[in-house]
């Protein structure tokens, strides 16, 4: 057990890119945590997802030993936070586990409004900040204007801030010292009752269910009984230690240490981000604050192209939700996709991170419909349900409205980009509740729909400001909305998957845009193919895809038929991608793709 | 590599026979390569005659030990640019199938010449071999074309070439590729009756392709391929070409061969009623059917890698597949639907791939397909989306 005082738990705060994984390699590195030859560029990010989309997912944590200039040992515990807002719960848990953050700040980009999100949540949580500047060594690197831009936006003090180059390893000692001599020592009585946070946790194939904790007051030994104070679950413990960054197993730990345990816990979903771990038969008195259960916002199904795949696909949800407590799903049976699942997602990226995995660690080819957000339905007779699907909407003749959910969106962008962002969130319904500027840059922030965010919005977003914006959302809450059920028929017949709710006034643009990218996504046929937009029985808007008009090969002898007779095996193979209606193949992408809108 | 050894109780039958069995054999080199074509062919510096002849009687004598005891019905020459072989290396192959094999003096034995490499003392050398057949490469009757085709003539070359094999072959053939650069439907008509006018009993036409792999691909790619037709077009220009063919007595027989009846290529309906044929020279494909299996051949496409294979071990294959009933029944949709007569539905029935009635429907109902005595084949207005159909049929 280590004296608090030798401590310093921190996280790093940053946006995509900005180098946090970089300096986190770095700070790893410097301290012989990790031999140069087990060193793998971003380390802490261990799923291949991870490390190809350059996101942390999951919060981890290292415990770096290291003799400051004063000849002193501390041990530095890291956590690596997830970055993106779909995990912001998870975020404002981690934050709770450490004193201190290095807000890192890319000297030649400036603050990024996800940056803003994650130091607010800093700050909440009563941070000591250091404010850090990467890529110093770039020519474009303008420290003292962003050094101005942290002043004027955040209302930290920038002037010590510590200027370094993650990538070539300058100022990384400085970073260190910072740590060391800026952010303070955890606080925590070691006589108290054990009172310990989960700050995550995930499932190991050879330990079972790892869970991050750490410890506020009290300590804990290997074989201790505790008890989860939100779920009332009780566990012998098995095994504690340190991240380093493999597990290295410990006798103790105690106030101000981040550590592991494993307790016999069969599934993730036994374990509540947030909740409050202590021993059974000694409790403390009251948990931890501020602990919610997550909630699904963003829901789609998720159907096998091939439907002998259903029961393969059912093992692999089920194996990925032993892992991701955050994630729900049910059967959902669609007359145009077969069985599949409707699954609730924390946002997007979520909702892309499981597909993703569905589809490479297990195999499994998926067709996702569109993604919608939850309704909530108040019918005639006084009830109300909560509508995840669009298939499900009840007779509209027995609603007597609907709400929907709405978020509140702050987005930062250079001023000559900010016409556009205004007409993007004016054409997606969105009310303007504030307008600020920071030197050349514009915060504004809206209240929007989230159905009008949940498909492209960050998309557009990025296009219509050449990715100079940066946005984060909240979920607000729910209003009224005048919305109706939109079905899509290709070739006369409707195509529940491609169904989607949207508000009235939108509906007929919307059903154009959506018939003009089927146009684009179904190939053409032999056959003419009418594509129509319809609410209720009114057709609202219509496409026609042209029947094929030539195609044949021209030349076809004895030394070609090998070849066209492999093409034309690879053209079945990918046909298997399409799914059948009626006599029109529609390709998997179709279902979501439908309705991206390029303007 | 050798042809494994017979298996029995294959369910092949001897289907080959429907279409009879040709030799082809594969002369790869070109004075220079055109830009449109994607066969292997090559430009070849000085090369060793002698030690080339001998390669290719290698392997025909090793093809004959395989499947021995056959009758011939067709010799081709393809290329690469055939007319470029010395004429005793064309009589030697001819004598040594006639040797190895039965070849009956009706035999058809075509050679593809290039305009560009022709002279009054080559073909009747050719004709003396046994060359009964020669295919000109014309491609187009105007220079222009010609020039953006690279090819090496003019079109008063071509004709001249054309008079002069005339003048030697009893039966002469064609191509011409259409659908070019620049090219709109009234000229291809214009340049088509000009053709027609020349008296040809087999004409070969061809829409120009983009090939993946050839110097037109990689200018396609950089836009640097400017006035193609597009499909609307090219496809009126294909359903004119059907029709003027048809009026002037040379109606189409497969999708881009016309010919009067009866002088139809017998070596190409080899290959479209899936007889069986011995791929001979770099980069020849063969189908062989042996004890009810029937074999995919194929040969290294580089030419001296084939020559030491075939010196070091008498053949020059790169691979030999047998192939299953439904690769059969895929060719034989691959194949035979390219021909007016169409395929036996038994034949498809017989490789376990009867097309399924819900697809045949769905052709007919769209007027692209027909079936009657036993037979289905594609309607003219399917011929224009024939790749589509077969992949609709394919099992």
């Amino acid at each position: 057990m280590t004296d608090p005082a030798r401590i310093r738990n921190f996280a790093i705060v940053a946006h995509i890119d900005h180098g946090k994984s970089t300096l986190a390699d770095r700070l790893i590195q410097r301290t012989g945590a990790v031999s140069e030859r087990e060193m793998k560029e971003q380390l802490l990010d261990s799923m291949d997802i991870e490390r190809e989309r350059g996101i942390t997912i999951k919060a981890q944590t290292v415990r770096l030993d290291y003799r400051a200039r004063d000849g002193r040992d501390y041990v530095l515990n890291l956590i690596d936070t997830p970055g993106h807002v779909d995990f912001a719960y998870e975020v404002s848990r981690s934050m709770r586990a450490v004193e201190g953050s290095l807000l890192v700040v890319d000297a030649s980009q400036g603050v990024e409004a996800q940056t803003l999100a994650n130091v607010y949540q800093a700050i909440d949580a009563g941070h000591e900040i250091v404010p850090v500047l990467n890529k110093i060594d770039l020519p474009a690197a303008d420290p003292d204007r962003v050094r101005a831009q942290i002043e004027d936006v955040i209302g930290l003090d920038a002037s010590d801030a510590v200027l370094i180059s993650a990538k070539t390893g300058q100022g990384i000692e400085d970073v260190l010292e910072a740590i060391v001599n800026r952010l303070p020592p955890p606080r925590g009585d070691r006589d108290a009752p054990l009172k310990a946070m989960l700050v995550d946790s995930w499932y190991d194939s050879y330990l079972g269910v790892v869970v991050l904790v750490r410890i506020i007051d009290g300590v804990l030994r290997k074989g201790d009984r505790i008890r989860m104070m939100q779920t009332g679950a009780a566990y012998q413990v098995d095994r504690i230690g340190v991240f380093r960054p493999g597990l290295q197993p410990v006798e103790e730990l105690g106030p101000g240490e981040l550590g592991f345990l494993t307790a016999s816990i069969k599934q993730v979903r036994d374990t509540r981000v947030g909740d409050t771990i202590t021993h059974e038969r000694r409790p403390c008195d009251a948990p931890l604050p501020g602990f919610k259960p997550a909630q699904p916002v963003v829901f789609c199904g998720l159907f096998p192209v091939d439907s002998n795949d259903f029961e393969d696909l059912r093992d692999a949800i089920e194996k990925l939700a032993l892992n991701d407590a955050s994630f729900t799903f049910e059967m959902e049976t669609s007359a145009a996709l077969g069985f599949g699942f409707r699954c609730g997602f924390l946002g997007l990226l979520h909702l892309e991170v499981v597909r993703d995995r569905l589809e490479r660690e297990f195999g499994i080819d998926l067709i996702t419909t569109a993604p919608s957000v939850v309704y909530r339905i108040h019918l005639r007779d006084g009830s109300m349900m909560e509508l995840h699907n669009p298939a499900d909407m009840p007779d509209p003749m027995k609603i007597d409205r609907i709400e929907e959910p709405w978020i509140k969106a702050t987005i930062l962008v250079p001023d000559e980009y900010l016409g556009d962002v205004l007409k993007l969130c004016q054409d997606r319904r969105g009310v303007q509740t504030d307008l600020t500027y920071a030197g050349s840059r514009a915060m504004v922030s809206y209240d929007l729909p989230l159905n009008e965010v949940v498909f492209d919005f960050y998309d557009r977003l990025k296009s219509v400001t050449r990715g100079y914006a940066s946005f984060d959302y909240q979920m607000a809450d729910y209003r009224p909305g005048n919305l109706v059920r939109m079905s899509i028929l290709v070739n006369e017949e409707p195509v529940d998957a491609l169904s989607v709710i949207v508000h009235r006034d939108k509906a007929e643009a919307r059903g154009r845009a959506m018939c003009e990218k089927l146009k684009e996504l179904i190939p053409q046929h032999l056959f003419k193919i009418p594509i129509q937009a319809a609410i209720g029985g009114r057709v609202i808007a219509r496409e026609t895809i042209s029947a094929l008009r030539k195609d044949v090969t021209a030349k076809c002898y004895g030394g070609d038929v090998t070849r066209k007779r492999k093409l034309l095996e690879k053209q079945k193979a990918g046909k298997k991608r399409m799914r059948q209606f009626g006599k029109v193949d529609i390709p998997q992408e179709a279902f979501i793709n439908a309705l991206k809108m390029d303007g | 590599m050798n042809l494994p050894a017979p298996a029995a109780g294959t369910p092949v039958a001897e289907d080959w026979r429907a279409g009879g069995f040709g030799v082809y054999v594969h002369w790869p080199f070109c004075l220079s390569k055109c830009p449109y074509c994607d066969f292997n062919s090559h430009v070849a510096g000085a090369m060793d005659q002698e030690r080339w002849r001998r390669a290719l009687l290698a392997e025909l004598a090793e093809t004959a030990r395989e499947v021995p005891g056959r009758r011939v019905d067709s010799v081709f020459f393809g290329g690469g640019t055939p007319s470029l072989m010395p004429a005793e290396t064309v009589a030697a192959v001819i004598d040594a199938i006639a040797g190895h094999w039965q070849l009956p003096a009706d035999a058809e034995v075509t050679l593809e010449a290039n305009p560009g490499a022709v002279d009054a003392a080559r073909f009747q050398g050719f004709r003396r071999a046994g060359v009964n057949r020669i295919s000109i490469g014309i491609q187009s009757l105007d220079d222009e074309s010609l020039r953006r085709l690279g090819r090496l003539h003019s079109a008063a070359e071509a004709r001249g070439a054309l008079d002069l094999a005339r003048a030697i072959f009893p039966r002469v053939s064609f191509d011409l590729i259409y659908a070019r650069q620049y090219q709109d439907p009234a000229q291809w008509r214009a340049e088509l009756a000009e053709a027609l006018a020349l008296g040809p009993d087999h004409l070969s036409l061809y829409q120009l392709t983009i090939e993946p792999g050839t110097a037109f691909a990689a200018r396609h790619a950089r836009g640097r391929l400017p006035g193609l037709p597009d499909a609307d077009t090219a496809a009126l220009m294909f359903e004119q070409t059907q029709e003027i063919c048809a009026r002037a007595g040379l109606p189409a027989y497969e999708i881009s061969n016309h010919a009067r009846p009866g002088s139809e290529c017998r070596h190409n309906l080899i290959y479209w009623r899936l007889g069986d044929y011995a791929g001979i020279g770099p980069g020849a494909h063969g189908r062989l059917t042996r004890g009810g299996t029937r074999l995919a051949t194929a040969n290294l496409r580089a030419p001296e890698a084939w020559l030491a294979a075939v010196e070091t071990r008498g053949n020059g294959r790169e691979g030999v597949q047998a192939l299953s009933g439904t690769e059969q029944a895929t060719e034989c949709l691959l194949m035979g639907l390219r021909l007016t007569e169409g395929v036996a539905l038994a034949r498809l029935a017989r490789l376990g791939a009867a097309p399924d009635p819900g697809r045949l429907a769905m052709l007919a109902g769209e007027g692209l397909i027909w079936t009657r005595a036993g037979r289905i084949g594609v309607t003219p207005a399917g011929r224009l989306v024939l790749d589509a159909v077969i992949a609709a049929l394919a099992p």
